[in-house]
């Protein structure tokens, strides 16, 4: 199936097994331009796995990926930072690394949207949880990918940090990139993310809005909670 | 390649502790072994106790024309030892109980009288010296025994001299006649000797006739014969002095100078365990860091962050053994003509403990288990490289000379040593060192595959 012209990445029957265990059984997905994805499911439902086979990380045992265009970019779950470096020159040894034109303007221009221009001399061993995950996602725009990938990226901050972490992945949305994140937390999911593809057990049980979603679980009225209405469709689902 | 190699130099600067570890550790190293090679072994402190009354002792043992002054064997002693004057015996053997000294050498009050006795042939006991020793560990009690038997065996050499000299005198006398002093008795008697009773006999000879001739006759030969053996007598004599004389020739074994040698150890050492710990340190710090997966995914590959790796361990161990060198020159003189030898020596050492370090920290996967790892591997493979052959059983040597070939010590050492010095086969070395470093390589490559 060739992609629409919107479509920034295609996935089709992506299978990975580790052993005996299917960590994956044939996934397959779109995502736009400018779209917000969030592959949500239960711990071990394949989202990781999943995440290093569209970074290139991990190769599939069945299936493809294809990017429209551009290159993606990959974020890990924990900040992938050198800790005794400071901020500005892990952004640049990175922009060296990835062979920017430009190195000083790469970096420059990652500090002015991280907003830590004023704490680029400071080693990042000295930041706080939500300002490491900045600089991580940071690195991995540095080579201007069409597609950000984010695995779990606001595991282990607190809430305002939360909010200003994804204030600042809607802002890359906003601006064309097409963002494709991992998370349990249904709640951010359904508050952040576009679209939702559900995992559980290597499978892809669902792909669509939030409301889709809870329509399929059978529920009505206001969101009142959504992990419920996440759980119930679970178990609707025979999971 | 080289903004890695950079990266990791940056983290190196800002790492006070490991830093001055890379500085620190040579230069420490460098001092104790300049010393060590320089000042050579102190003289062990050995208590001495004189129970010999003065008088005696400053007439000391009558040999003859030599003498064996007391005074004199004590200043020989001195020379050998650092000689500490205990007041007594108790003393003496208390200062050995506190490790004040390393031992006690005492000479009896009737040591001289035994001495004197047993060399005028009327006492049966040989003169006794008394040595305490504190045997409290077998370094010391073996360089105790090592000492004093020698200090002994060289005493009992000079009298051996001295008295084969008296008695090659004797037979002078009794061959060719003249004065002799009775020892002990000081009476000087008229000697006639061999010689001169064959010719006074052969004086006489033409006065007799029949039976008393042939009588004279006999005497006459006897007189002859026993001059004449017991000219022979000089020679053997001679050699009681000095019975084994010791002809040394090497077989084989190209060894180097002791201070080479020395030199070789601490740099083997130094590389050893500033570039394995490094390295494997570095490298699982990338993976502590979460960076590597970060970096392999097409920034660098695999073999291309190993080589950066290995090329940070060969660089910080150039310069490392560089300031050793740079400060044992202060204590030795180093032939710098032969730089561009022991500087290829330890390039390549470096280059294999810099590959030994990126497989150890490949398999050890974090920092401080690459550290311990690191540790537990060098440290009994670096002992067993110094056991010399010999010591041990030659099957045992044998294994022993296969285990430790397979890591960078040994030729590291060797290697090392003939570059500082003429001795061995540098070439043969620094191939066996690039072969291990190809190795290690292949080896952390392949675990690279699971060390994400």
């Amino acid at each position: 199936m060739a992609p629409k012209a919107t479509t920034a990445l295609q996935v089709d029957g992506v299978c990975k097994s580790y052993g005996e265990r299917r960590a994956l059984r044939g996934v397959s997905f779109e995502a736009a331009r400018g779209e917000l994805l969030a592959v949500v499911g239960p711990n071990g439902a394949g989202k990781t796995t999943l995440l290093g086979i569209l970074a290139g990380i991990r190769d599939p045992d069945q299936g493809s990926v294809r990017a429209n265009g551009g290159e993606i970019g990959w974020v890990p779950q924990q900040a992938a930072l050198y800790r005794r470096l400071t901020v500005e020159e892990n952004l640049r040894l990175f922009a060296r690394l990835e062979r920017a034109g430009d190195p000083d303007a790469a970096v420059e221009g990652m500090l002015a949207q991280t907003g830590l221009d004023e704490r680029r001399g400071d080693q990042v061993s000295t930041l706080s949880g939500g300002n490491q995950q900045r600089i991580n996602i940071a690195i991995g725009l540095l080579s201007e990918p069409a597609v950000l990938l984010l695995d779990e990226p606001s595991a282990g901050l607190d809430p305002g940090q939360r909010i200003r972490l994804w204030e600042f992945v809607a802002g890359l949305a906003e601006a064309g990139t097409t963002v494709i994140y991992s998370t349990h937390q249904i709640e951010e999911a359904s508050h952040y993310g576009d679209r939702l593809l559900v995992l559980a057990d290597g499978e892809a049980l669902f792909d669509g809005s939030f409301a889709a979603m809870r329509r399929a679980a059978g529920a009505r009225g206001a969101v009142k909670d959504p992990e419920a209405d996440f759980v119930r469709f679970l178990t609707k689902q025979g999971h | 390649m080289k903004w890695l190699l950079l990266k990791d130099l940056q983290i190196l600067k800002r790492s006070p502790l490991l830093t001055a570890l890379l500085i620190v550790y040579p230069i420490v190293l460098a001092v104790l072994i300049g010393f060590a090679v320089s000042r050579g072994p102190d003289k062990p402190r050995i208590a001495f106790v004189n129970e010999i009354e003065a008088e005696q002792a400053s007439e000391g043992l009558d040999l003859g024309e030599g003498g064996f002054s007391q005074e004199q064997a004590f200043d020989q002693l001195c020379e050998r030892v650092e000689c500490v004057d205990a007041a007594d015996r108790d003393e003496a053997i208390t200062m050995v109980e506190d490790g004040e000294v390393l031992g006690a050498l005492i000479l009896p009050e009737d040591f001289l009288d035994d001495l004197t006795d047993q060399i005028g042939g009327v006492g049966l006991d040989a003169a006794t010296v008394e040595v305490y020793v504190n045997e409290d560990d077998p370094v010391k009690a073996r360089l105790v025994d090592d000492r004093i038997t020698a200090l002994l065996t060289e005493a009992n050499l000079r009298l051996s001299e001295e008295i084969s000299a008296q008695l090659l005198g004797y037979l002078d006398i009794l061959v060719e006649g003249g004065e002799f002093e009775i020892p002990l008795l000081g009476q000087t008697i008229e000697v006639l000797g061999l010689e001169r009773t064959e010719r006074g006999l052969e004086a006489i000879r033409g006065q007799t006739s029949g039976e008393q001739r042939e009588v004279l006759d006999g005497v006459i030969r006897f007189a002859a014969l026993a001059g004449q053996n017991l000219a022979f007598a000089d020679e053997l004599l001679g050699s009681v002095a000095e019975p084994i004389a010791v002809e040394k020739t090497v077989v084989s074994g190209d060894v180097p100078p002791l201070d080479t040698f020395a030199i070789s150890v601490a740099i083997a050492i130094t590389l050893m365990f500033v570039t394995t710990l490094l390295v494997a340190g570095s490298l699982a710090l990338e993976r502590e860091e979460n960076t590597f997966a970060r970096l392999t995914r097409g920034l660098v590959s695999r073999a291309g962050l190993l080589v950066e790796k290995i090329g940070l361990g060969t660089i910080c161990s150039a310069a490392v053994a560089l300031v050793l060198l740079g400060v044992l020159e202060l204590f030795v003189s180093l032939d710098w003509a032969r730089f561009p030898l022991f500087a290829a020596a330890i390039v390549l050492a470096g280059a294999a403990f810099a590959a030994m370090g990126s497989a150890i920290g490949v398999a050890a996967r974090e920092v401080r288990a690459s550290a311990l790892a690191a540790f537990a591997l060098t440290l009994p493979i670096a002992f067993l490289s110094l056991v010399p052959s010999g010591t041990v059983s030659e099957s045992l040597f044998d294994w022993i000379r296969v285990v430790t070939g397979a890591f960078p010590f040994r030729p590291a050492l060797d290697a090392l040593s003939a570059g500082l010095s003429s001795s061995g086969d540098l070439g043969l070395n620094l191939f066996h060192l690039a072969i291990l470093t190809l190795a290690y390589f292949a080896l952390a490559r392949v675990g690279l595959r699971r060390f994400a």
